[in-house]
């Protein structure tokens, strides 16, 4: 009840803008306000890895395209010369494949959207849990790093396989259902809707990570991130209190992928590029790291802008900027997560401290 | 019964031989003290019980088993709860989030379960507040529940980081230099404190330089001087040691 009343002014402006554009005849700003929260659903949950868990990721643009990909590329491959093989006659059977007719004439067998989003999901948490059971042993830039590193090879890899498109990536993405009359879709009927869809994720998400950092798991966050030596000797489990807000995080990013797919209608390899990484890292410190209101506040906006192509050919350049900025005049911000690993080791290593 | 047991205990830092073979006992329900000179071991010696560090060799045996070699949270866990002689306070949390924190191990909601409100997890909540708040009643802070704990002052940090320890319900609590800093009015205080954790059935193993807390308070004191135990005995007793006037005045 009372994360209903902190929330209400969000529900609100979400309300009046709608009816503002509607009113002044500028609908077609709802469809980068539509991009821009799935773009924050992404930002919200690396702002909840890097502000409270204290760990950097500038790989989580390879998350939103792991998801994103693989939606499309299940929902748009045609099965049915794979009809006779045994694991798609049986998917089949299941009711999880689609079958239907193309614009010319020819027939198609695809998976569902709901079971390609599962799949997404769960590639997301697996492909994120087995590179975070190492990489969160690292510190500091050296984290940045093996993350930066995860992120260029899903760049490289569909970039390089024909499954996902190469460089022209994969169009064609059909609508998702997600119930009968609610269809996540670019089409323009359905406009209003998926302005409606596309906040509705964003403020479940922002409800549910409210819920979570007001906890006893948020605690012991915020702890690992205050003194992790003393969180330890509390007996919070750090290593693994990390590895499941980087997997949550990561589904995060995947289930932001898989909807502005759908929404697109396609997914190129952009998505999937390490400027994008640097973007949402970009976005989470100049709200205020740890700060869910300010990373939510400021990827709508500036990821507004720059969809509705405000920064011009310098877009990527501006977020650069940003991160420079906020990393001279903010230390509260960028330098608590301990880039200098120097500065970290000494700390970590003089033991009763 | 020994509720703590450390055994042939050795930590080497390279060259140098911070604990060195070092064996005794502290008995459920005691106040044990381990004293000695700048640099004698004492903090090393709390990091390898607590886990903080791997020890070179030897055994630690809490309740009956070996802990040595197991993770911090994992002996946190098991009931061992310990303050820093570096005060290490949760920063960017209030006094009373501080506190909350040690029930950890005593409370359970997890990512899902906090996330999506379950059944029992606002209850839990509450529970931990209430107990948290009830610490800081205890030790004279209550009023201070909800500022920053890192602006507190150092007395207050202190107690802040004793309640903490508190609310782990511990069974075995390891205080290193609880006094260190205090005036001599905030050092009794510390002392009755002391006393009256032993008498709600917590195990006490105090490193402290207060010559006269320590003897005032200790059932039984440990002396180590240069990683090694030179002494083990009865407050008294160690008053009159030989070994231990010499180390003590030699120091002077
Ligand atoms: N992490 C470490 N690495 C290397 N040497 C260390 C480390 N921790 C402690 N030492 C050394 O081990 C010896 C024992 O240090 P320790 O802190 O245990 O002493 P202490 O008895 O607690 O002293 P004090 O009364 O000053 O707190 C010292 O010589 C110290 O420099
Ligand atoms: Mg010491």
């Amino acid at each position: 009840m009372k994360r209903l009343l902190s929330i209400a002014p969000l529900l609100v402006a979400i309300i009046a803008i709608q009816l503002l554009c509607a009113a002044t005849g500028t609908l077609y700003y709802l469809t980068q306000m539509t991009m821009s929260a799935y773009y924050a659903l992404l930002i919200i949950g690396l702002c909840v890895l890097m502000g409270y868990a204290g760990q950097i990721s500038l790989g989580h643009g390879g998350f939103f395209a792991i998801g994103g990909y693989i939606s499309a590329a299940l929902t748009t491959h045609n099965l049915e010369p794979l009809q006779e093989n045994v694991l798609v006659a049986a998917l089949n059977s299941l009711g999880l494949l689609h079958a239907g007719v193309d614009l010319y004439g020819g027939t198609f067998l695809v998976v569902t959207p709901w079971v390609a989003c599962i799949v997404a999901i769960l590639a997301a948490v697996l492909i994120s849990y087995l590179i975070g059971v190492p990489v969160l042993k690292l510190k500091g830039h050296y984290l940045a790093m093996a993350t930066l590193g995860f992120g260029i090879i899903i760049y490289r890899v569909v970039l390089a396989s024909e499954y996902f498109g190469e460089a022209d990536g994969i169009s064609g993405v059909p609508g998702f259902t997600l119930v009968p009359g609610l269809t996540v879709s670019g089409d323009f009927s359905g406009r209003i809707q998926n302005y409606y869809i596309a906040w509705g994720l964003l403020i479940i998400g922002l409800i549910l990570l409210l819920n979570l950092i007001d906890s006893r798991v948020g605690r012991a966050l915020r702890a690992i991130h205050g003194s992790s030596e003393a969180a330890d000797a509390m007996g919070v489990n750090t290593a693994r209190f990390k590895i499941q807000t980087f997997v949550l995080s990561a589904v995060f990013a995947a289930i932001a992928g898989v909807f502005l797919t759908h929404y697109n209608g396609g997914i190129g390899p952009s998505e999937a590029s390490v400027m994008k990484s640097v973007r949402y890292v970009a976005l989470v410190a100049v709200g205020g790291m740890a700060h869910l209101w300010g990373a939510l506040t400021m990827g709508v906006l500036l990821n507004f802008l720059s969809l509705r192509g405000v920064f011009g050919s310098y877009d990527d350049a501006v977020f650069g900027l940003i991160l420079i900025l906020i990393m001279l005049f903010a230390p509260n911000g960028i330098l608590s997560l301990r880039w200098r690993p120097g500065l970290a080791k000494q700390v970590d290593e003089k033991g009763d401290g | 019964m020994n509720l703590l047991q450390v055994d042939q205990l050795h930590k080497r830092f390279g060259g140098l031989h911070a604990v060195s073979d070092v064996s005794f006992a502290v008995r459920q329900g005691q106040i044990k003290a381990v004293i000695g000179p700048n640099g004698a071991g004492k903090t090393t010696l709390f990091n390898l019980i607590s886990g903080a560090l791997p020890v070179t060799s030897g055994r630690v045996i809490f309740k009956g088993k070996a802990i040595q070699g197991k993770k911090p949270y994992q002996i946190a866990s098991r009931g061992i709860a310990r303050t820093y002689q570096n005060i290490k306070m949760f920063s960017g949390m209030t006094a009373l989030e501080n506190v909350m924190v040690g029930r950890h191990t005593r409370s359970r909601a997890g990512f899902m379960a906090s996330m999506f409100n379950l059944p029992g997890t606002p209850a839990e909540e509450r529970a931990i507040r209430a107990q948290a708040m009830d610490l800081l009643q205890l030790l004279d802070i209550a009023d201070v529940a909800d500022i920053p704990a890192t602006s507190l002052a150092f007395g207050q940090q202190r107690a802040v980081e004793l309640a903490r320890a508190l609310a782990m319900e511990p069974e075995l609590l390891l205080l290193d230099e609880p006094a260190a800093g205090l005036n001599i009015y905030e050092t009794a205080e510390v002392g009755r404190l002391i006393s009256k954790i032993r008498d709600l059935g917590i195990t006490v193993l105090l490193v402290e330089h207060d010559m006269s807390l320590v003897m005032d308070i200790s059932d039984e004191i440990v002396v180590l001087s240069f990683g090694q135990k030179i002494a083990e005995d009865l407050p008294a007793a160690i008053q009159q040691n030989p070994d231990v006037i010499k180390i003590y005045l030699g120091e002077e």
